[in-house]
């Protein structure tokens, strides 16, 4: 296995990372309006994951320092073509830590509704920008000979691309319900335990039509799978995490469907991941223009060094980060310094 | 409105707004480690209502430095595609480290001390609370790394590519030792330890001003003036000397625009305080004599060259970098003289209590420390201009190729809106929770300091009480 093949498998980790750990957190979001009623209620919300929601957009910032180490010149395609939807995530993500950093700093009834509300609204708006930019890099984009797209909003926002931002809202709200069932009590739990199976429904069916329409409609998404047809493992794998997951969910055994739920995203990720390879990047234009892992990576001497970077760090990264989780499990309890 | 300018706008005003909370982080984290060590011997609760009360203001201090920080990491690919493919080996690799080595410690952690007050003992806290302000540090190790490699690039070849000319790696060990790596790590934590120290001799000086908390306020504002005095200290003979020193040999033009020197000059003198007039290409001010040969090459007749040594289109802008150094140094000289004057007032049969426009003197510290910080940063990084990456790429080549100006007008915009309205809402919120105070143990305790769990082996069994978020 090559350098590229490894940091092309570390990149998609480090990215299904992100969208299970600050997942999760987003989820809680999307869902903030929708399950908790009050104060109260709101507030362990925002204390289920206030300990752990920073460290969790770390592997956001991770996957960035990634992409531009191992692919700097997709690193620079991508987020110079995207230009409008990055500032959008950036002020989204802005929005969203101030909502929850300010929320309990006044009393007052109104001063927490806002922001209850701009914790919802850019936890939807992460989750969709998200999708929406996982759905152009699917159906690819327009790379010009220099490497560079000149893409025009619209053409971003193609039916294919919003679908697969709705279906990562269902996705990540699925994910975060299943997270709060570990974390709440009482009415709040009764109201998330209710949210989980229309969840699990909803997503199910979006995330059929997300397949069928990219068999369909992107066939060179499936080229890799019927070249090696056991690859379709991995989409199977994900398939059955879901429907374990609900078996679970249904006997109440929330930890073990959080870790399922878990899998399924890396397992959903990595199917599309396989699809993709070994382009990161393919171009609209022509399909020599593609960038891919081989011609839009750095080279081997610094993809060495990052390999061991990655090595010495990671193992510790994991470590504590399960630490600060075991230390914060079980439900929430407001106390004095909580938000 | 060029795309250049508006993202040379856009990066400078996104990167100061920035670079407001990382030195808190760094420096309130070690006074949070020197508090909690005083606890720890003294078992006065004094301290331990100290670390809850600043622990808050780290938090809120904390999330908007990394919000702001994204941005940061997000604007090299959206505004620089073309610096980011000419250094991604290099410079990618070391903000990719920074992430893996640092960041992760400080976000994984920040939690635990956030809300570990209550739920772990006080050592084991302390060991939270150290960790973050350790891995704050460390990030910014990585960040000054990277930065001091476009300073004074080292360890890389450049060879074509079907992408046009890019930087590649020949030495990792000489990427990260660049020569102006090591004397600008020291100089930035140091000023990031007198803005820690100068927050809280500012909020403290404060109370006792307005005859609040009086004894935290005063013990907490006795701890933080010896660090203060002594790193004000350091900084103005040792490690910022030692800056100038490095700048006079590797980007000697920067230093010339720096010190407003126009012609080479033997024995030259050094303008403490002044004015640059570019047109006339003279500088007026007090001079001291000799002085800057003497700062820059250790020898009173070295001669320092003067702008008119070097092609016209490799000057700085000398009026931003003269101007930004000036703030900064003459800052720095005012901090080791209220320094010296708060020690001695403070230990001095504690007069400074009676004092009044000298404690305000000292609320103000904190305002004039962040604005030296960054006059620092402008200095270093106008005065890196016309260069990117010095001598190896102009910032006019960086910019992405497929930006068009209302674009990036547009997010500047958007910038100055969601900046403007973040920063009155954290000056609003901290004045509140200055102005509220630190609470009473009663208030903050759910369950008495003793029996929370104070080992690494009582954390893992649970025992002495389970976790809570």
């Amino acid at each position: 296995m090559s350098l590229n093949n490894i940091w092309y498998v570390l990149f998609v980790v480090i990215v299904a990372g992100y969208l299970i750990m600050d997942g999760f957190d987003l989820g809680v979001g999307i869902l903030h309006m929708f399950v908790a009623k009050n104060d109260t209620e709101r507030r362990i919300n925002l204390n289920s994951i206030g300990p752990v929601w920073d460290g969790n957009e770390v592997w956001l910032i991770l996957a960035g320092g990634v992409l531009f180490a191992a692919f700097p010149l997709v690193y620079a395609s991508l987020f110079s073509g995207f230009y409008g939807a990055m500032m959008l995530v950036l002020l989204v993500l802005i929005l969203r830590t101030v909502a929850i950093e300010f929320r309990s700093k006044r009393s007052s009834h109104r001063w927490r509704s806002a922001w209850d509300l701009v914790f919802a609204v850019a936890s939807f708006g992460i989750a969709l920008l998200l999708g929406v930019a996982f759905g152009n890099i699917m159906t690819g984009v327009p790379i010009n000979e220099q490497g560079y797209m000149f893409p025009n909003v619209v053409a971003l926002l193609s039916p294919y691309a919003l679908l697969i931002g709705v279906t990562t809202i269902a996705m990540l709200a699925l994910h975060g319900a299943i997270y709060l069932s570990m974390k709440t009590d009482g009415d709040l739990l009764a109201r998330v335990k209710r949210w989980i199976p229309r969840l699990l429904l909803i997503f199910f069916v979006l995330n059929t039509l997300v397949v069928a329409a990219s068999l369909l409609l992107h066939e060179q998404v499936s080229v890799n799978y019927l070249e090696h047809p056991w690859l379709a493992i991995v989409p199977a794998a994900a398939l059955a995490c879901v429907i374990v997951a609900w078996l679970m969910v249904r006997r109440e055994r929330y930890f073990t469907a959080f870790i399922l739920s878990a899998a399924m995203i890396a397992g959903l990720l990595f199917s599309a991941a396989i699809g993709l390879y070994p382009n990161l990047l393919m171009s609209t234009v022509d399909s020599a223009y593609n960038l891919t892992i081989f011609n839009a990576a750095s080279a081997p001497n610094t993809l060495t060094v990052m390999l061991i970077i990655a090595l010495i760090g990671m193992p510790f990264v994991l470590l504590y980060t399960g630490g600060v989780y075991y230390i914060f499990r079980g439900r929430v309890q407001l106390g004095p310094e909580s938000y | 409105m060029t795309p250049v300018w508006l993202s040379r706008l856009q990066f400078a005003l996104t990167a100061s707004f920035h670079y407001i909370y990382p030195p808190i982080s760094m420096g309130l984290g070690l006074m949070l480690v020197v508090i909690g060590i005083i606890y720890l011997r003294t078992k006065d609760p004094k301290w331990r209502r100290m670390s809850f009360f600043w622990v808050k203001v780290y938090g809120l201090v904390f999330a908007i430095g990394v919000a702001t920080g994204v941005v940061q990491e997000f604007e090299f690919g959206t505004n620089w595609a073309e610096y980011s493919r000419f250094v991604g080996n290099i410079f990618g690799s070391l903000l990719a480290a920074e992430g893996v080595f640092a960041f992760f410690l400080e976000g994984g952690f920040l939690g635990l001390m956030l809300f570990g007050g209550n739920r772990l003992g006080p050592r084991m806290w302390l060991a939270a609370t150290a960790i973050v302000a350790f891995g704050a540090h460390f990030s910014a190790l990585w960040i000054v790394m990277a930065n001091s490699w476009m300073q004074t690039p080292a360890g890389y070849e450049i060879l074509p590519t079907a992408f046009g000319v890019q930087a590649f790696m020949t030495s990792f060990s000489e990427i990260v030792f660049t020569p102006s790596f090591i004397p600008r790590i020291l100089h930035v934590w140091t000023s990031a330890w007198m803005v820690g120290a100068a927050l809280m001799l500012s909020v403290s000086a404060f109370y006792v001003l307005r005859n609040r908390h009086l004894d935290v306020a005063k013990a907490n504002f006795k701890t933080a003036m010896p660090f203060f005095v002594v790193f004000s200290i350091l900084q103005l003979f040792l490690f910022g000397a030692a800056q100038a020193e490095e700048v006079a040999v590797n980007q000697p033009v920067k230093l010339a625009a720096m010190e407003g020197v126009w012609e080479d000059t033997s024995c030259a003198p050094m303008t403490i305080v002044g004015i640059v007039d570019v047109q006339n290409q003279t500088t007026y001010g007090i001079k001291v004599p000799c002085l800057l040969s003497f700062l820059a090459f250790k020898d009173i007749n070295a001669t320092v060259q003067g702008l008119n040594s070097f092609p016209r289109d490799t000057w700085p802008p000398i009026k931003l970098t003269f101007h930004s150094y000036h703030v900064m140094i003459n800052l720095g000289m005012i901090f080791v003289a209220i320094g010296l004057l708060g020690t001695l007032l403070a230990f001095w049969k504690q007069k400074i209590w009676g004092i009044r426009p000298a404690l305000w003197l000292f609320v103000l510290t904190i305002f004039l420390a962040e604005t030296a910080t960054i006059a620092g940063w402008w200095t270093a990084e106008f005065g890196r201009q016309p260069w990117i990456v010095w001598e190896l790429l102009r910032t006019v080549d960086a910019v992405s190729p497929n930006l068009v100006a209302w674009q990036i007008a547009a997010s500047v915009g958007m910038f100055v809106v969601l900046y403007a309205i973040l920063f009155i809402l954290f000056i609003y919120l901290l004045n509140e929770k200055i102005q509220k105070g630190p609470e009473s143990l009663e208030e903050m305790e759910q369950t008495p300091v003793t029996s929370l769990p104070d080992t690494f082996r009582d954390v893992f069994r649970g025992r002495g009480g389970r976790a809570r978020a």
